[in-house]
């Protein structure tokens, strides 16, 4: 709070006055709220529209990106697995144009058929020669399937109709996952034959592997059901059903967002193979994909985030400085106002004192001259010169007109002094002069002044008028704060070898740390109501300054307070400077 | 020594007048500048003490007059009035030596006069 207190700008208390001596040009902690509100949304505001732009603008890039890359890599994986099947059921039909039924039902020509496409192709595991019966006549490969009957397979209905399969994964009677390659081969009296192979699905995973994927993704073929003709990394194994639902059919290469079984968003690329069964698909996980715009996405906020931060700082730390300075010039105008108005007052003062004195001077230098000669009469003639009773009361008259004529001096005196601006200054007359304004005051309330002036102090320039003001201001104070039967101590000394310290110590109530660094503002009053203006010390601070001084007050509650005045002995400022 | 004493207020000047008698200095008295003119063109006055305010010519202004009438003439200025014109003016013309506030004290008068006139001559 303390803290707050010390940074919290002098215009932040002002309380707008609507009129009278201390209305300001404009109320300052509303003109401060405007102008900040006002620059932060025309510089705040564009940033963050521009900000939120750009933020969707690499998002919408990103994604795009993200799906871009999927739908190549499903493309390519697409070729090579198409180039795949069609390389074997390419090289399956010329064998079985290359040869007729006679050879390839020659167990050991078919045998050197099956180790030329192993060698040239690889991944085949066995061959077979089936007749239009659908009876296997002749078969090499690991199992024992000669003689085996396919004419209820669906496969083998298949290849008949079309001319070429290519199954899906299955298990068949060996019971272990495998895929068909068939054609038919028509001979010449309408009859046919059905060469067929079957293949290691670990093609697949090779074909797959081939491509380069990184971790992010899982590549996989599922039949137009749904079942796994591969293993895949995340989704199941092979002959399982996909925990996802198969894609609309599409003749392109297509890449879809949606939610696998855990509810996590994912990428789907997908591609149906054309002339075969598989559906080829890529699943990849939309967080890791978008890693990347997250560590872009932090950044663009943290460049927000610390921009507004600045702005903000930049905005609230000029605004407070201008409109600060605004204020203090403000209250420099004000202040000047009311000195110009405090010192028009004194200059009347001064002149009514001067009329008054001057319209009582008159008649009083009468009755002083009338009573001056009925003493000279009592004295020179002897008649009365023994009357002690008659002479005692003239001797009273005339100290009675002596009494006045020293209040009238003084008044005059006073007021003499109020318009000088250079003169030369005995200070303890001056101090002695403004006390004797107060003398019966302090006589009244048991006040004890002491004044010790060190002699050393010679004569020095300066306003006689500012001087006598400003120690009228503080003695004024002082007997304010004091009780009576208090003390004032005045000490005035050389400071250094061209200035005065003076110091004006009371023994009265003191002041309120709080109120310490306030005293000398304008309108700062604890007398508010009693008649306080709250300016008496303002302009005993800037007539100190005016004559070229200083002032600084130490105060404890409770044990008085203190007045340090210091005056140049020399280059005071002149006036208007 | 002949004294000459110029105030609009009759009273005083009158007054003055008979209590300087009275301690051996002889002084006339007048109320107005045109009568203090007259008066020394006619007398041989050593002294003057003029109050700095006079009806229609100010006592700077009369000084001035009887001076030429009189250039070996001293002047004692006195004032009710403690406007900083006239002390600038009074002060700077007689000295601030010989500028005396109202009500006057007779005895400081003529230690005054007697400086001015610089000879111990007249009492108390």
């Amino acid at each position: 709070m303390s803290l707050l207190q010390r940074f919290k700008p002098r215009f932040w208390d002002y309380q707008h006055v609507p009129g009278g001596p201390a209305k300001r040009l404009v109320n300052f902690p509303l003109i401060w709220k405007v102008s900040v509100l006002v620059t932060v949304a025309v510089s705040l505001g564009p940033l963050i529209f521009i900000t939120i732009v750009d933020y969707n603008v690499t998002r919408r890039s990103v994604e795009s990106d993200i799906m871009l890359r999927t739908a190549r890599t499903v493309s390519n994986i697409r070729r090579s697995v198409s180039f795949f099947l069609e390389e074997r059921s390419l090289s399956l039909d010329f064998i079985a144009r290359d040869n007729d039924l006679t050879a390839l039902n020659n167990t050991a020509r078919l045998n050197s058929i099956l180790m030329n496409l192993r060698e040239g192709f690889g991944k085949f595991t066995d061959l077979g020669v089936i007749d239009s019966s659908g009876r296997q006549t002749n078969y090499v490969g690991p199992y024992s399937l000669l003689n085996k009957d396919y004419s209820d397979q669906d496969w083998y209905m298949q290849v008949v109709k079309g001319g070429v399969y290519i199954s899906d994964v299955f298990l068949g009677f060996r019971k272990v996952p495998h895929m068909v390659i068939a054609v038919r081969r028509d001979l010449s009296e309408g009859s046919f034959f059905v060469l067929r192979a079957s293949l290691d699905i670990a093609i697949f995973e090779s074909v797959l592997s081939s491509v380069e994927l990184d971790r992010l993704g899982d590549a996989f073929i599922i039949n137009h059901q749904g079942v796994l003709q591969t293993s895949s990394r995340e989704n199941g194994n092979v002959l399982e059903k996909v925990p996802l639902p198969v894609p609309p059919y599409s003749s392109q290469t297509e890449v879809v967002e949606g939610k696998d079984s855990n509810g996590r968003d994912i990428v789907i690329g997908y591609r149906y193979i054309d002339k075969t069964p598989f559906i080829l698909m890529i699943v990849k996980k939309k967080k890791a994909l978008i890693e990347s715009w997250q560590k872009t996405r932090l950044e663009l906020i943290g460049f927000l985030i610390g921009s507004i931060i600045l702005i903000l700082a930049v905005i609230v730390g000029i605004a407070t400085y201008l409109i600060n300075r605004m204020y203090l010039a403000d209250e420099k105008r004000i202040m000047i106002l009311h000195e110009m108005e405090y010192s028009n007052k004194m200059a009347s003062i001064g002149r009514l004192a001067a009329g008054v004195a001057h319209e009582i001077n008159n008649p009083l230098a009468i009755i002083n001259e009338k009573a001056g000669l009925i003493k000279d009469l009592f004295t020179f003639k002897d008649i009365y010169a023994k009357d002690h009773k008659l002479i005692g009361i003239v001797d009273s008259i005339i100290s009675s007109v002596d009494r006045c004529g020293k209040i009238t001096r003084r008044l005059l005196r006073f007021a003499r002094h109020m318009n000088v601006s250079l003169q030369s200054i005995n200070l303890e007359e001056v101090i002695n002069e403004v006390l004797d304004f107060l003398n019966k005051e302090a006589e009244y309330r048991s006040i004890v002044v002491s004044v010790k002036v060190q002699k050393d102090i010679p004569d020095f320039e300066n306003d006689r008028g500012k001087l006598q003001q400003i120690f009228l201001n503080i003695v004024n104070n002082a007997f304010a704060a004091m009780s009576d039967g208090g003390h004032l101590d005045i000490v005035a000394e050389m400071k250094h070898r061209n200035s005065i310290l003076i110091t004006i110590t009371d023994d009265g109530c003191g002041i309120p740390e709080t109120d310490l660094t306030h005293i000398f503002e304008p309108f700062f009053s604890t007398k508010t109501g009693q008649g306080g203006t709250g300016l008496g010390l303002s302009i005993t601070y800037s007539l100190v300054h005016e004559i070229g001084g200083s002032v600084s007050v130490q105060s404890e509650v409770g044990k008085g307070t203190t007045f340090s005045i210091t005056l140049p002995l020399k280059n005071i400022k002149a006036e208007g400077d | 020594m002949r004294i000459l004493l110029v105030d609009d207020e009759e009273e005083l000047v009158a007054t003055l007048a008979e209590r300087l008698a009275m301690r051996g200095i002889d002084a006339d008295w007048v109320t107005n500048g045109e009568d203090a003119i007259l008066k020394a063109e006619t007398e041989s006055y050593d002294l003057s003490v003029l109050d700095v305010k006079i009806p229609r010519i100010s006592g700077i202004n009369l000084k001035r007059e009887l001076e030429k009438r009189n250039p070996h003439m001293k002047f004692i200025f006195m004032t009710g009035h403690g406007s900083e014109a006239d002390y600038k003016a009074g002060s700077e013309e007689a000295g601030s030596e010989f500028y005396l506030i109202k009500p006057l004290d007779i005895r400081l008068l003529i230690e005054k006069i007697n400086t001015a006139l610089n000879s111990v001559g007249g009492s108390i």
